[in-house]
């Protein structure tokens, strides 16, 4: 069964439980307190009790010998008002009785006469009287009657040896209430007082030891929809259990975004390889008709001796043909053809094929990094690749800015990376990039990265792309079998 | 030089010599005269001690004499002492004056509410059913002293006069050895019954009023000598005498007026031993 505590938040279940511990402490050691008090206060009165019948049994040996009642009376009068300042040493009734239980004075001779007895009458010492006449010894004799209010301690009167009558103190067990209450007042004032220190003080120490959950759960409560908005900062940094958690629900957090990253690439890149089977048996099945077709137009234009306005209906034909074989060709990239190694003089080339372009925008290329050996890569895709993404660089360069190439060999895998100063690509533009017909521009098919991105994807190589305000660059790698 | 040295030297040694010779001499001269020696017993509130202090001062100056108080627990003690020639004067009561009467000279006589008598008063506890002496047969009763008129003497004989045996009237009888304490023993319900000087039992009323007003007076005596003051019987007369007049003389002066006032009486007088012949009469019905 879980109770409604257990569901609790921590940031009051650990202050709460704290504050339990706190107060049920404080309740403890002043509950100890006070029972020592009582303790004391009963060992104190019991000692002061047992001294003072000694003495007044000393002392009340020559008035009782000599019969000098007022005498005796006086002493026990001066005992009964030395205790004003701790009433509970307070004797409330003194008695001096002879060997037969007569009262031979007492401090309240209204209702203890001299001369009573002490047991015919029904008073409150019927119990002090039947332990006194039980007794021979010469000891002093402490009771505690239950159903009594008197707590009694009497002293045998000792003269030569011979018992001639007791000392009798009655002390009020109530006497010890005010006493008592006011030792539980004090107690309760000084418990209080420390608590007020305390509770806060503990209070603050729980809330801050749950602090650091509190920022965990948080953060957590955000994974998996709002990963991004998770406050990482807030997690606890410490070296306890905690501060582990932390880490690793920071280490967690970094695997998820990873994945969630790498979720939207395979996404991407799915779409690409359907759009590219489309794009390719779309192809296929119009490349067949239209070599018929431009044939046919070949055919005509060697054998036939049609009137001009034929002719130039043909050629019309021809160039549509020609440019409908082109931009399929391009859609249907083919690298299965045998082809020549990649060489360092391509690099080159191609630089030197973009230069016109280049110094038409007046953009600066700059060219880091080389290669110093042919690579078992098809130089034409190669060359391909590279001036498509030089091409659109230098378009999207901004004028006189420029374009950056950087490229590389080792380890069976060629580097590639191009980057341009220009306007960065949005988010939105981003996702169908490599898309054909996707251009953001009005300039050319759209089909330039499509290719590029066919070619590597045929090549088992990787294509990244980073594009921030001030430096967008496309970089890939391409695997190739390695010479030795 | 050397003899400068010296004569300083004795010089010095002559004012030491001189400084002790005062120094020895001055208690030497204290001595010469002693002081009067006083018992007082409780047959006035002898128990107020600032106001003692204040008496002796003024007798002092009166006499020209320094003069101590003396104090004991019964007036047995201060009747030895002054048979003893250990006290010059007392203030006894009149019937252990009357028992040493040849040893003793009679100095003057306090007078109270105008006259040199007082009384003897027997008191209850003021909610007690008896209404006189008789009523208290069996009864526990404080006694002053075995030496006092008003707070032994009567009694017996106010019993013996009654027919009754005073050893077995009542059930229990003690001595509180003032009569202050007879107040207070009554006041408690210590006794049922208590014999007490009627001044004091008055003054009581008038300064303490508790326990006094705890006690109720069920029987009033006949008039008899107030205690007098009186003075071993070798004292030169002209003591005596002079004693006396300045007794006398208290109520004519401002201070020694206020101290009367403080005693609650009026003066004090000379006084012949006939004054108490009451006494005479219940000491010797008593002893028959």
């Amino acid at each position: 069964m879980m109770t409604p505590f257990e569901h609790l938040s921590l940031r009051w279940k650990i202050p709460l439980r704290v504050m339990g511990a706190v107060l049920g402490t404080a309740f403890a050691v002043t509950l100890a307190l006070i029972v020592r008090d009582y303790d004391n206060m009963r060992s104190n009165r019991a000692a002061h009790a047992r001294s003072l019948g000694h003495l007044m049994a000393n002392t009340l040996v020559a008035p009782f010998l000599h019969d000098d009642v007022w005498r005796a009376y006086e002493i026990i009068q001066s005992a009964r008002q030395g205790a004003t300042l701790a009433p509970e040493l307070q004797a409330e009734v003194v008695l001096i009785t002879d060997a037969d239980f007569r009262v031979f004075v007492s401090s309240r001779p209204r209702e203890l006469p001299i001369g009573s007895d002490l047991s015919v009458q029904n008073n409150r010492f019927t119990e002090v009287h039947a332990a006194l006449a039980r007794t021979t010894s010469a000891e002093q004799i402490v009771l505690e009657p239950t159903e009594s209010p008197y707590y009694f301690v009497a002293t045998p009167l000792i003269a030569d040896g011979v018992i001639l009558g007791h000392v009798i103190l009655a002390y009020s067990k109530q006497a010890f209430l005010p006493r008592f209450v006011g030792l539980l007042v004090q107690a309760i004032w000084v418990t209080a007082l420390v608590l007020l220190v305390l509770v806060p003080i503990s209070w603050i120490w729980a809330r801050r030891t749950g602090a650091p959950l509190m920022a965990l759960a948080e953060a957590m409560r955000k994974v998996p929809s709002e990963l991004a908005s998770a406050d990482l900062a807030k997690l606890p940094k410490t070296r306890d259990e905690i501060g582990e958690v932390g880490a690793a629900f920071r280490r967690m957090l970094e695997e998820l975004k990873k994945k969630q990253e790498l979720e939207q690439q395979m996404l991407i890149s799915e779409r690409l390889a359907a759009v590219g089977r489309l794009a390719a048996g779309i192809a296929h099945e119009i490349n067949n008709p239209l070599a018929g077709m431009l044939t046919a137009i070949k055919t005509f234009q060697r054998h036939g001796q049609g009137d001009a306005m034929a002719i130039h209906t043909l050629s019309l034909l021809e160039r549509g043909l020609e440019q409908i074989r082109n931009t399929v060709g391009a859609l249907l990239v083919e690298t299965k053809t045998q082809d020549r190694p990649f060489e360092p003089a391509d690099v080159d080339d191609v630089l030197i094929l973009v230069e016109g372009e280049a110094q038409a925008k007046q953009v600066r290329i700059q060219r880091s990094g080389a290669i110093f050996e042919s690579l078992p890569l098809p130089a034409t895709l190669i060359r391909q690749i590279l001036l498509n993404l030089l091409l659109n660089a230098i378009a999207a360069a901004d004028p006189g800015g420029m374009v950056k190439l950087t490229l590389g060999a080792d380890e069976g895998m060629l580097h590639l990376a191009v980057c341009n100063d220009g306007a960065y690509i949005s988010e939105e533009q981003m996702r169908y990039l490599f898309e054909p017909f996707a251009s953001g521009r009005d300039k050319g098919h759209g089909l330039g990265l499509w290719v590029v991105y066919q070619i590597v994807k045929q090549l088992n190589g990787s294509l990244a792309v980073d594009s921030e305000p001030g430096c967008t660059t496309f970089s890939l790698d391409i695997p190739y079998v390695h010479a030795h | 030089m050397r003899e400068e040295k010296g004569g300083g030297r004795r010089h010095f040694l002559r004012q030491s010599v001189c400084a002790i010779s005062i120094a020895l001499c001055a208690p030497a001269l204290a001595q010469t005269v002693r002081p009067w020696r006083m018992g007082l017993t409780p047959v006035f509130l002898d128990d107020q001690i600032s106001f003692l202090a204040q008496w002796r001062q003024w007798l002092t100056e009166q006499l020209e004499r320094p003069l101590v108080f003396v104090q004991r627990g019964n007036y047995r003690e201060i009747v030895d002492l002054l048979l003893a020639g250990k006290l010059d004067f007392a203030w006894l009561c009149g019937y252990p004056y009357l028992r040493y009467r040849r040893q003793l000279q009679l100095v003057a006589v306090p007078l109270w509410q105008g006259r040199p008598y007082y009384r003897s008063y027997l008191i209850v506890p003021h909610d007690s059913p008896a209404r006189e002496l008789r009523d208290l047969r069996g009864a526990v009763f404080a006694y002053a002293d075995p030496d006092s008129n008003s707070g032994f003497l009567y009694p017996q004989y106010a019993l013996s006069q009654r027919g009754e045996n005073p050893a077995t009237f009542f059930a229990r009888t003690f001595f509180t050895w003032a009569h202050r304490n007879v107040v207070e023993a009554v006041g408690a319900e210590l006794a049922q019954g208590g014999a007490v000087d009627g001044y004091v039992w008055e003054m009581l009323m008038r300064t303490r009023p508790y326990p006094t007003s705890l006690t109720r007076v069920i029987e009033r005596s006949p008039w008899f000598g107030f205690p007098p003051i009186v003075a071993r019987q070798d004292l030169a007369r002209i003591h005596i005498v002079r004693f006396c007049q300045i007794l006398s003389n208290m109520a004519n002066d401002a201070q020694g007026a206020a101290l009367l006032a403080s005693l609650g009486l009026d003066g004090f007088v000379t006084a012949t031993p006939e004054l108490y012949d009451g006494i005479v009469k219940m000491m010797e019905r008593l002893r028959r």
